[in-house]
């Protein structure tokens, strides 16, 4: 412990960050090993293929990682084909464990989960963002919960069972887990064996204690009257929760596939920054910036010079020399050169 | 006024415009992992001969221990100065998203602040290359390097200036910004630079305590050899990166423009300028790497944003393209470009009706 704080205290020291300046320690240790740095960075320690849909990732953390709560969830960024690509997962681990555990579900025509089924190994280093979301267990922990989740919905409530049975929850829980099949469904080995009352779901087989959807007979038959209920799936599945419960959290997420139209989007471009909001024309942002009455910097105007790169928060735009697509939220764009694909949140 | 007189039509431009965008989309499709892992290695090799290099100069009593280590840290300088942050200083790496190699926030291992480098060199060089009046890299504001440059007796200390330019090359580049030619015509005045010179003091007073301090200091009684090997070290990339980046521009045969014939161009002319205001150096792949890949200055004149390795591979390409337009392509070794930009430096010391009196002489030996 005392050499851990005494190496932290000399790498951080204004005289180490001169003479290993401009570039900074940072860019001199992550050369030794990946996780050597102050960034938060995550070494793959086991990769587990338990389900023919899902790959569980086991990732040991370096000090700059902060833990998150049960039910938050962290941006995970990997590199494919020279690209950074990050994706947002909830870890299934207990709050405090000293390892993280994401467990991915595949989607069809994913890039990140498809990737990652196919290629992570041991060894593999990947970054994270800190925890985020208020999808979490209050502090003061109901008595009886119900919890219900649906295919990959399942890893935050997976974090949630495992931090109360780690603090040894004396109330009563339940557990309603939807998936496809018994074979995709994630972790069951591990939950016949908690103290808890789980009942499996199958919506494209049999064999469940669940038939079907959720609904209000599914509820009787788990948990009547639960003190809290904890949700995360599809839509769908949440909603169906809301109309027969009170006192439900939930979470959801779905990809939004998107269509690149051939005209100008009509799109809405927020200037967020500036709080200014403008109907996409079809001009590259930098020009409609310039007509809502903006000066961003800019040099060229013609795509060399990347000066007039920003972030973009939200939304896709099209580079209209490279033609490629921008989608993912948080990633530079060259202004001068971009057009809106849609609704469009700009760093200006 | 262009010593080149070649011309293409409005539409022989857009054709060759396009041809060199299909180069450029090329490539870009195929961007990818060996890219990035390519950058990698080169900053690891880079921090490597670094830190070794500094290892080996406190150890600088022995003769081959202080040889050694000037060599390795003067490579690691020009690498991290040309390969990695000119380059990466382009956006060449923008599309892997690694924050390691984001072109807006890179800073180099040189007295010049990387955001100043990113206006005078991103912006103004590369999009009115060679633009008598408007690309400040002609002369860098002290030199003349063009017969357009009306001549003045200041002019006469041409050669010296340029020695010296180039021994102090990084302060030269670092105080590129302070567009001091204007200060001295009385267009601006010192105090509009203020901000800009203190960002620039900011940056070399740290870079000054690195090299000529606090490494020196560390070394104890051997303070003196640390601090004769950074110098050296320093020295020897001011002299090099000013020797490559002197080639990239300045050779015979290149052109200069007028602010009025570059008017409304397109990009096709736009390329078309590009292609005749630069010029490449032939060598071997590392004399490639060590030049940053500036030695394809045409392909990176034309694609500053591109990957610089993939440069050789498209430079064929090019000259092919530029070969059936009839535009020249100007290549040749080191030595022989730098004696035709030294005989340059000389002669436009001179006013024109004395040098065009004179025989051209001899180009001298670089």
């Amino acid at each position: 412990m005392f050499t851990q704080t005494l190496t932290s205290k000399v790498l951080g020291s204004p005289l180490v960050d001169l003479l290993t300046g401009p570039h900074g320690v940072d860019r001199y240790t992550e050369l030794v090993d990946q996780t050597w740095t102050t960034d938060a960075r995550a070494k793959v320690v086991d990769v587990r293929r338990s389900t023919p849909r899902s790959v569980t990732l086991v990732l040991e953390p370096n000090a700059a990682v902060v833990g998150h709560r049960a039910g938050q969830h962290v941006n995970l960024t990997v590199e494919i084909d020279g690209r950074r690509r990050t994706r947002c997962y909830s870890p299934a681990n207990a709050e405090g464990a000293p390892l993280l555990e994401l467990t991915v579900g595949r989607r069809d025509g994913g890039l990140v989960s498809e990737h990652l089924y196919r290629h992570a190994h041991p060894g593999l280093v990947v970054g994270l963002s800190a925890p985020a979301g208020d999808f979490v267990l209050p502090e003061a922990r109901p008595r009886r919960i119900l919890f219900v989740s649906g295919g990959s919905g399942i890893t935050p409530v997976m974090s949630m069972l495992r931090t109360l049975v780690a603090e040894g929850h004396t109330g009563e829980i339940a557990f309603m887990h939807y998936a496809r099949s018994p074979q995709e469904a994630c972790y069951r080995a591990e939950l016949a064996a908690m103290p808890v009352r789980v009942l499996h779901g199958y919506t494209r087989s049999l064999g469940g204690e669940l038939t079907g959807h959720f609904d209000a007979a599914h509820l009787r038959s788990a948990m009547p009257d639960p003190d809290a209920v904890f949700v995360c799936g599809p839509p769908a599945l949440v909603d169906a929760v809301q109309a027969v419960c009170d006192n439900v959290s939930s979470e959801s997420f779905v990809p939004v596939p998107f269509v690149i139209p051939d005209a100008p989007s009509g799109g809405r471009i927020t200037f967020r920054d500036s709080a200014i909001e403008s109907t996409d024309d079809g001009r590259p942002l930098l020009e409609q910036a310039e007509a809502a009455g903006l000066t961003p910097k800019n040099g060229c105007r013609m795509g060399i010079c990347h000066t007039c790169t920003r972030r973009k928060h939200r939304g896709a735009v099209r580079n209209l020399t490279t033609g490629a697509v921008s989608s993912a939220d948080e990633e530079d764009v060259q202004i001068c050169v971009s057009v809106p694909v849609g609704d469009v949140d700009l760093a200006l | 006024m262009t010593q080149q007189h070649i011309t293409l039509t409005p539409e022989q431009a857009d054709a060759f415009g396009r041809e060199l965008d299909a180069i450029r989309d090329r490539v870009i499709a195929d961007l990818g992992q060996a890219d990035v892992d390519y950058i990698r290695r080169v900053i690891k090799a880079q921090r490597s001969m670094e830190v070794a290099g500094r290892a080996l100069l406190f150890a600088g009593i022995f003769p081959p221990a202080w040889l050694a280590g000037t060599a390795l840290l003067a490579a690691s300088k020009i690498l991290d100065n040309m390969e990695i942050g000119h380059n990466v200083m382009h956006g060449q790496y923008e599309w892997t998203g690694d924050p390691a190699l984001c072109g807006r926030t890179f800073e180099w291992d040189t007295a010049c602040p990387a955001d100043q480098w990113r206006h005078s060199h991103n912006f103004s060089h590369h999009t009115y290359t060679n633009i008598v009046g408007m690309d400040r890299d002609i002369g860098y504001g002290i030199l003349r390097m063009s017969p357009d440059q009306a001549w003045r007796p200041y002019f006469l200390g041409n050669p010296v200036y340029a020695f010296l330019l180039m021994v102090l090359f990084q302060y030269g580049v670092a105080l590129h910004e302070m567009e001091t030619e204007r200060i001295r015509a009385g267009e601006i005045s010192l105090a509009d630079k203020r901000e800009v010179l203190q960002e620039i003091w900011r940056k070399t007073r740290r870079q000054v305590a690195k090299d000529y301090v606090a490494f020196p200091l560390l070394a104890g009684p051997f303070a003196p050899f640390v601090l004769a090997g950074n110098m050296t070290a320093n020295l020897i990339r001011n002299v090099w990166s000013y020797a490559i980046i002197f080639c990239g521009h300045f050779p015979e045969g290149t052109s200069e423009f007028s602010v009025e014939e570059t008017r409304d161009e397109s990009l096709g002319q736009w390329y078309f300028r590009q292609v005749l205001g630069s010029a490449n150096l032939t060598g071997g792949r590392l004399f490639h790497i060590l030049s940053g890949n500036l030695s394809f200055q045409i392909e990176h004149h034309l694609f500053p944003d591109l990957p610089a390795r993939r440069y050789a591979e498209i430079a064929p390409q090019v000259r092919e393209v530029c070969r059936r337009y009839g535009i020249p392509y100007n290549a040749g070794p080191l030595p022989k470009q730098f004696a035709t930009v030294v005989r340059k430096i000389v002669t436009l010391a001179l006013p024109d009706r004395v040098r065009s009196a004179r025989p051209v002489q001899a180009p001298l030996a670089a």
